[in-house]
């Protein structure tokens, strides 16, 4: 093997402005994307994603610059979610240095985007994200169910059936998102993430939980995940993106760091 | 002062490709984004990515009026292919149910397959997605500052077979060792992203700049 497992940093956007970083110390501009972007990228990350957090609309042309401004300096892989809801949406992502976007609520209430979107740009660019919550009981085995609005209203739809669904539709690549763990600092849901891995031909990404370093080498090696995406514990300077490569490192899995 | 042609066939984003070729570049040289064939013919080197489908990507090419300039360019000038920029110059992919290629080269174009695994039998994702190491099988001008073995960033599902083994520039494992660069006279071309493999792609953008075209 030697394709490397990824560390993806994960930047909230919301009007042009990363929150969450304020605690940085040697930056100059702890809310600048492009400083956040530049960091990163010297210290390691394998790639960058931006969700875009503003609330309204009208504010969406602000993250088509922060893109192209990012991508003028930055050369690895960037991903944008958050807003995502057209073909055009998608379209001025991509022109402005995006490389791919993620779809979430929009594959929820049509999926046939996701088959519309993958056919016109390419799989390559399309990441469906995907947030599940825990239906099942303790000691029942594992079901997880969809949710959309930020884990507050249920699908009925079943998550492994969903991600096997989107992976037929033409999605390049699962971002799947704990609900029960994001923001808990406990770690990422393994048994979900090693299910999902399981049954898709394409790449999953692990998200929501992680706390610290060990969390990020449990969602590789017992969640079987290709790629951890984390946001607080590289935004609040707790450890570098090098550091948590030499931790993966230390314990067997490939990472990039030469 | 030269320009650097990239080529605009409508497939994927371009937009890193000239922001990383501008940096590389020297300040007085123009990198343009052109769908022209008369300017791709004019240009003093050519850059030709490509990402999505084989049959779409061919489609376009024959759309745009490409076909002749970039059959020419790979022929006579400094040219670099990316990814489908790649696979493209092959004769034949498998990719929607077989699409015949610009034949620049003798060979195909292979799915990875969905049953893909590695040789302990572990399950390898489709698309081959991320950072990878190339070997570099020959000692070659556009490798010139970058250690061997280094890390690219890969996204394809499908992968280059040669007929021709002195094509061969580089290689990559995954499940096998498959064709991750090829090289002949002015032309080389990678399956990998050098617009999004920070150092080492932007010092083989840097060489690629700077290369006289020979081998």
């Amino acid at each position: 093997m030697s394709l490397a497992k990824r560390i993806i940093p994960c930047l909230d956007v919301d009007n042009g402005r990363v929150v969450k970083g304020v605690k940085f110390v040697d930056i100059r501009d702890a809310g600048d994307p492009v400083e956040n972007a530049r960091r990163y990228n010297l210290e390691g990350a394998d790639e960058l994603t931006f969700l875009d957090i503003t609330a309204s609309s009208d504010d969406r042309d602000t993250m088509v610059h922060v893109v192209e401004d990012v991508a003028r300096e930055v050369f690895i892989p960037l991903t944008v979610g958050g807003g995502i809801r057209e073909l055009a949406d998608i379209r001025r992502m991509l022109n402005a240095g995006a490389d791919k976007v993620s779809i979430n609520t929009a594959a929820v209430f049509n999926p046939e985007f996701v088959a519309a979107a993958a056919d016109k740009f390419g799989s390559q660019c399309i990441v469906v994200a995907v947030d599940a919550k825990r239906v099942s009981a303790e000691d029942e085995p594992g079901r997880w169910e969809i949710f959309t609005h930020g884990g507050r209203k249920p699908t009925g739809i079943d998550t492994l059936e969903w991600v096997q669904k989107m992976d037929a539709y033409g999605a390049g690549e699962i971002l799947l998102t704990s609900m029960d763990r994001d923001g808990t600092k406990i770690g990422f849901d393994n048994e979900l993430t090693r299910q999902v891995s399981e049954v898709v031909r394409v790449p999953v990404i692990a998200s929501g939980g992680v706390g610290n370093l060990q969390h990020l080498a449990d969602g590789i090696l017992q969640g079987k995940a290709d790629a951890v995406l984390a946001a607080s514990i590289f935004h609040f300077g707790e450890y570098r993106i090098s550091e948590a490569k030499a931790f993966m490192r230390a314990r067997g899995i490939e990472v990039r760091d030469d | 002062m030269q320009t650097i042609a990239v080529v605009d066939y409508g497939m994927g984003n371009l937009r890193s490709v000239v922001n990383a070729l501008q940096v590389v570049a020297d300040d007085r040289d123009q990198v343009i984004l052109t769908s022209d064939p008369a300017q791709v013919l004019q240009a003093d080197r050519v850059v030709f990515p490509g990402q999505g489908a084989a049959g779409d990507c061919m489609r376009a090419i024959d759309e745009y009026g490409l076909r002749e300039s970039i059959t020419v360019a790979a022929q006579q000038r400094p040219f670099l292919g990316i990814c489908m920029g790649l696979q493209v110059l092959i004769e034949h992919s498998e990719e929607n149910q077989g699409t015949a290629c610009l034949g620049i080269f003798k060979g195909q174009v292979k799915y990875f397959g969905d049953g893909h695994k590695d040789q302990s039998g572990v399950k390898l994702k489709v698309p081959h997605m991320g950072w990878n190491r190339v070997t570099q099988t020959q000692s070659h001008p556009l490798w010139h500052s970058i250690a061997d073995d280094s890390r690219f960033y890969f996204v394809h599902s499908y992968y280059l077979e040669v007929e021709t083994p002195d094509l061969l520039a580089g290689v990559t494992d995954y499940g096998f060792s498959f064709t991750s660069a090829i090289a002949r006279d002015n032309l080389f071309a990678l399956q990998c992203h050098p617009e999004k493999s920070a150092d080492a792609g932007l010092q083989l953008l840097r060489n690629f700049v700077n290369w006289d075209g020979r081998p």
